[in-house]
């Protein structure tokens, strides 16, 4: 029943938006990612047809040169060094029993951030790097991270920076729980909330490149690769955790805790929307 | 006898505090201008999204709000168009001010007139 309400809803949200020209959507009445991925990529690139594809994934600054002599101004001296630093000095440092960060993933962490979010056929969830890492430290007797702090975005910052250049490369299994599974954060990402009423696609589908006061709305196409992020606004390192929570504050909308199973949907939505799209994280926002 | 007074008295008082305070709602309300209404970012906040002259830093998600006698002679579409937009436009972005209980329909009709100035 749940299931037959939902593509109901999803139905209709396909059905407004395509008769807006605003949705990037493939056929509505089947679950079908290549499609979503094709349509999606299309709606961008014709949008924006002088930004290079792997130019996406520098966000705001794919669209405004203004913001982005500001950025190559500043990059000589990333302001997110002192999360890549500190996050390589974690990584190097064992666990109080002797294992470290390294044991708990392919290629000792090293280069794999692509891989990430996956789905996992044991417990039939998504797993993103964020709590990959914190699972990490409570299998080995440590206690996990808060999501939205520095310590998970050091974290996360250094092995995002060892996989710069390397395309997303997410995969959907045929498993009906996977597939449910980008249908829930591809529901979450188009669907409205909050007194302000705004969907994430309000803006960063509807609205890329255009301005929110001084603000330039970055697109959704390739905006996970830069996480975590350096935010001058935050004065600080910001998670993909913390990016999905202050989010759905701005618009007055009630936020789901850090890593719920629909934030997580939601990453694993965006992130095969940008599959072969380069990492570039961690990256420095205004 | 003595509690009836007591009683009555106190009653009185809770009645003339009350009505300075109805009062004093009204007037602050009455008090605020459209266009402060218009810029407060907690209120309209149109800034936000549209150019209006006399604000500073506009964004461009909506079109500036210019001429706006001339575009919108009936004030009522005007007032629509901050009640709810999405009823004319299910795809806006614009916040349903007055369905969401952002503004008051007081409020709106403060913003009109603001806007009617622009």
């Amino acid at each position: 029943m749940r299931i037959f309400r939902a593509s109901i809803v999803v139905t209709i949200m396909i059905a407004a938006l395509v008769v807006a020209g605003a949705r990037p959507a493939a056929a509505a009445d089947s679950i079908d990612p290549d499609a979503d991925f094709k349509a999606f990529r299309d709606y961008f690139t014709k949008l924006f047809p002088n930004v290079p594809l792997n130019d996406f994934v520098n966000g705001p600054y794919s669209m405004d040169a203004e913001l982005r002599k500001q950025w190559e101004a500043i990059d000589d001296f990333p302001p997110y060094d002192f999360a890549v630093d500190r996050g390589k000095e974690m990584f190097a440092t064992p666990f109080k029993n002797g294992k470290s960060y390294g044991d708990c993933f392919p290629d000792k962490g090293i280069g794999i951030r692509q891989n990430y979010p996956y789905f996992d056929d044991k417990t039939g969830e998504v797993i993103t790097l964020e709590l990959a890492l914190n699972r990490c430290r409570e299998a080995n007797g440590e206690e996990p991270y808060s999501y939205v702090t520095d310590e998970m975005a050091s974290l996360t910052a250094y092995m995002a920076f060892t996989s710069r250049g390397k395309p997303f490369d997410i995969k959907i299994p045929n498993d009906p729980r996977a597939l449910a599974a980008y249908q829930n954060g591809e529901e979450y990402f188009y669907a409205r909330r909050g007194q302000l009423n705004f969907s994430c696609a309000s803006c960063h589908v509807q609205n890329p490149g255009n301005h929110i006061r001084t603000e330039v709305l970055a697109p959704a196409l390739g905006i996970v690769a830069a996480m975590p992020i350096y935010r001058s606004e935050w004065n600080g390192m910001g998670t993909m955790s913390r990016r999905l929570v202050t989010c759905n504050s701005q618009v007055r909308g009630v936020p789901l805790k850090p890593q719920d199973e629909l934030y997580r949907d939601v990453e694993y939505y965006l992130s095969y929307m940008s599959n072969g799209l380069p990492i570039s994280g961690p990256g420095a926002r205004p | 006898m003595r509690g009836a007074i007591a009683q009555g008295s106190a009653l009185f008082v809770a009645a003339v505090l009350a009505a300075v305070l109805f009062a004093n709602a009204r007037a602050s309300a009455q008090a605020l201008p459209g266009q402060a209404l218009a810029f407060d970012r907690s209120k309209g906040n149109c800034l936000t999204c549209h150019d209006i002259k006399g604000g500073d830093s506009p964004g461009n998600l909506g079109p500036p709000l210019a001429d706006m006698k001339a575009r919108f002679p009936d004030r009522k579409e005007l007032a629509a168009i901050v009640f709810d937009e999405t009823k004319r436009n299910p795809q806006t972005v614009m916040p349903p001010f007055g369905r969401n209980l952002i503004l008051t329909d007081g409020e709106i009709e403060a913003i009109v007139d603001f806007l009617y100035t622009r």
